[in-house]
């Protein structure tokens, strides 16, 4: 679908899907003003991936951001898009080849859905057949039906819908470069999470270069390939992947911005499967009791767990089921709670909590019991370096 | 010539215009009289598309000013004090000193009342284009640009679809009170219903075709905008259903 769409875009960057990204010693000025809005920031982001720039209020993150496509003018320093200085274009022409979504979207009230998301194809000189093809493959893009949705004005779609139209709208022309300033900043939480959930899913696909501005540091992690934080005077406190600012903040501000529960937030990278899991021994009804026996030497719990002959947890075996020759179905307690290897570490934490045990018994694709995860496993975790720099956009199904 | 039309003082003559011959008892009681208004209604037309003439040119011309102005003061935004007081001052200014103020310029006649007219249009347009201009939402302009569309761009498909609305309840406005303020251009030799008004003023029969025909003109032009406003403006129909 990308590609088809990109190879009918000559206004792309030399018809690449995404753009590297450079700032060189920027620095922002106001007349006037003793501080810089934005001081000196150096960073790097690599085509395709996601830079979160993060901070309080007042810090100039969404100030960086509007100098890219120079709706502000830089005071100090370059930007540097696909290795040519954005202060070279002109800003309207730059501005094309950019992505723009804001936080209050800026739908234009009077058009049609499609008519908003035509409007850079417009200025770009497209046919007519060419745009109304474009403009139902993004719709589709955005999980929203062409047919019910591209005749209809902004005040008659809910605010989720109005977000998914200005990605749209930001994505026509398949920019190599988008900007996005808090885009899902106005959405109530469990939306929010949805479109987040969207975005990541839809990124695996198009591979932008994305900047993304946000106040939210939760959101930050969840969506950043890489995240700068910023404070006050517009200083770049730490540029780190998510993992190692939470593992490593290099600052007390940044510390004290990650949060305090930020061991937690790091359960929140990071999937069950990639933890080293409880061996157990899994035994079967009728099984020689010797055999149970030499599991349960093998394994990291003193406990066997009953499985089915598909290998699914049946439940905790008590002693008593041990007594004869062959194993009996003699149960001390339910295997629960019941983890996923694919479950978010957070969540699976949040299900050992609730549960009477401080254990469960893990489970693969099929069922079938692959290990067991309990508050010591994860506790071990958190003592660990990040051993790789896991990303919110891996922990989105495809 | 603009004088040759209107600027004949008939107040004298009318008399036997209106009662000549046919006189019934409810005309020379000056009443309403049906028969009296069937029969003499085409007296009426002359001066009814003289007013027509008297609302419609001043508001073009107006318009056409006015929006001028408003777009100039919309990027320059430190002239929407000046003009605003400037237009505000015109209009100020009673219309019959007014007629008076130009008569040595443009003489006695319709030119003269036209321009007093099409001045007293100027304020009404020229706010309502700046507010409609003024309240469109700063986020869809910012969107806009961040697009790449240029400042003139940004004015013709984003900030005047915005404003029209505004913008035609301005003209909507000038053109009611210029049909009403037209019926004073007799006073300046202009024509139109104000001359027949004031030719029989205590007859009642020609008050009622003449203030009628006022009235039905400022009703129907006023009809004929909001049907183009409703229009061009579904969008924000659409958004109250």
């Amino acid at each position: 679908m990308t590609d088809h769409s990109s190879a009918a875009t000559p206004s792309n960057v030399n018809g690449r899907q995404a753009a590297t990204l450079e700032f060189r010693n920027v620095t922002k000025r106001y007349a006037g003003q003793d501080e810089p809005a934005v001081d000196g920031l150096s960073l790097e982001i690599p085509a395709g991936e996601i830079c979160v720039l993060v901070g309080p209020s007042g810090c100039g993150k969404t100030t960086a951001m509007r100098m890219v496509n120079r709706m502000i003018d830089i005071t100090d320093g370059d930007i540097v898009l696909d290795g040519e200085s954005v202060k070279d274009r002109p800003p309207a022409q730059l501005r094309r080849e950019i992505g723009y979504a804001i936080q209050q979207i800026g739908l234009f009230p009077h058009l049609s859905v499609a008519d908003n998301i035509a409007t850079v194809p417009r200025l770009l000189g497209w046919d007519k057949q060419r745009i109304s093809e474009r403009v139902d493959e993004l719709l589709h893009l955005v999980s929203l039906d062409p047919a019910e949705t591209r005749d209809r004005y902004p005040a008659q779609l809910s605010g989720g819908q109005r977000q998914r139209i200005g990605v749209a709208r930001a994505l026509a022309v398949d920019p190599p470069l988008m900007l996005m300033d808090e885009p899902f900043g106005a959405i109530d939480p469990i939306n929010r999470e949805r479109l987040q959930n969207e975005f990541l899913r839809l990124q695996q696909a198009i591979r932008k270069t994305i900047v993304f501005v946000t106040h939210d540091i939760d959101e930050a992690i969840k969506m950043g390939d890489r995240i700068a934080v910023l404070q006050k005077g517009g200083k770049l406190a730490q540029f780190a992947s998510p993992a190692e600012l939470l593992m490593y903040p290099a600052s007390k501000f940044v510390e004290d911005f990650v949060g305090a529960d930020r061991a937690l937030k790091r359960l929140a990278l990071q999937r069950v499967r990639d933890i080293d899991l409880w061996k157990v021994a899994t035994v079967r009804i009728g099984e020689p009791v010797f055999e149970a026996h030499a599991k349960l030497a093998d394994a990291d719990l003193d406990i066997a767990l009953l499985v089915d002959d598909n290998g699914r947890p049946q439940g905790w075996l008590s002693n008593g089921a041990f007594t004869g020759e062959r194993v009996e179905q003699k149960l001390r307690s339910p295997a629960e709670p019941s983890v996923e290897l694919d479950d978010i570490l957070r969540d699976a934490l949040a299900d050992l909590l609730t549960s009477d045990t401080r254990y469960g018994p893990v489970v693969d694709d099929s069922g079938r019991v692959a290990g067991v995860l309990s508050l010591e496993v994860i506790g071990r975790f958190l003592h660990q370096a990040p051993t790789e720099a896991r990303t919110g956009a891996d922990l989105v199904e495809p | 010539m603009a004088s040759a039309l209107g600027a004949q003082p008939f107040a004298q003559d009318a008399p036997e215009d209106f009662f000549g011959k046919r006189a019934t008892g409810c005309v020379q009681e000056e009443g309403f009289c049906p028969d009296w208004i069937a029969d003499n209604y085409d007296r009426y037309l002359d001066p009814f598309f003289q007013h027509v003439i008297l609302t419609v040119v001043p508001v073009a011309i107006g318009f056409a000013i006015a929006f001028t102005l408003a777009l100039i003061a919309h990027r320059r935004r430190w002239l929407i004090g000046p003009v605003a007081g400037f237009t505000g001052a015109l209009y100020t200014i009673p219309s019959v000193a007014f007629f008076f103020l130009l008569q040595p310029l443009t003489g006695l006649g319709r030119t003269t009342a036209i321009v007093a007219l099409t001045c007293y249009t100027l304020l009404i347009i020229f706010r309502n284009v700046i507010t409609g201009l003024n309240a469109v939402p700063e986020e869809a302009k910012d969107a806009a640009r961040g697009m790449g569309l240029t400042d003139r761009q940004l004015l013709w498909r984003v900030e005047l679809p915005l404003a029209l609305p505004e913008v035609l309840a301005g003209l909507r406005i000038a053109t009611t009170t210029t049909v009403g303020l037209a019926a004073l251009a007799f006073l300046a030799g202009g024509g139109g219903l104000g001359a027949e008004l004031d030719a029989q003023k205590y007859f009642k029969s020609n008050v009622a075709v003449a203030g009628g025909l006022c009235i039905l003109l400022a009703a129907v032009l006023d009809v004929i905008i909001l049907a183009f406003q409703r229009l061009v403006t579904q969008w924000q129909r659409a958004a109250a259903a």
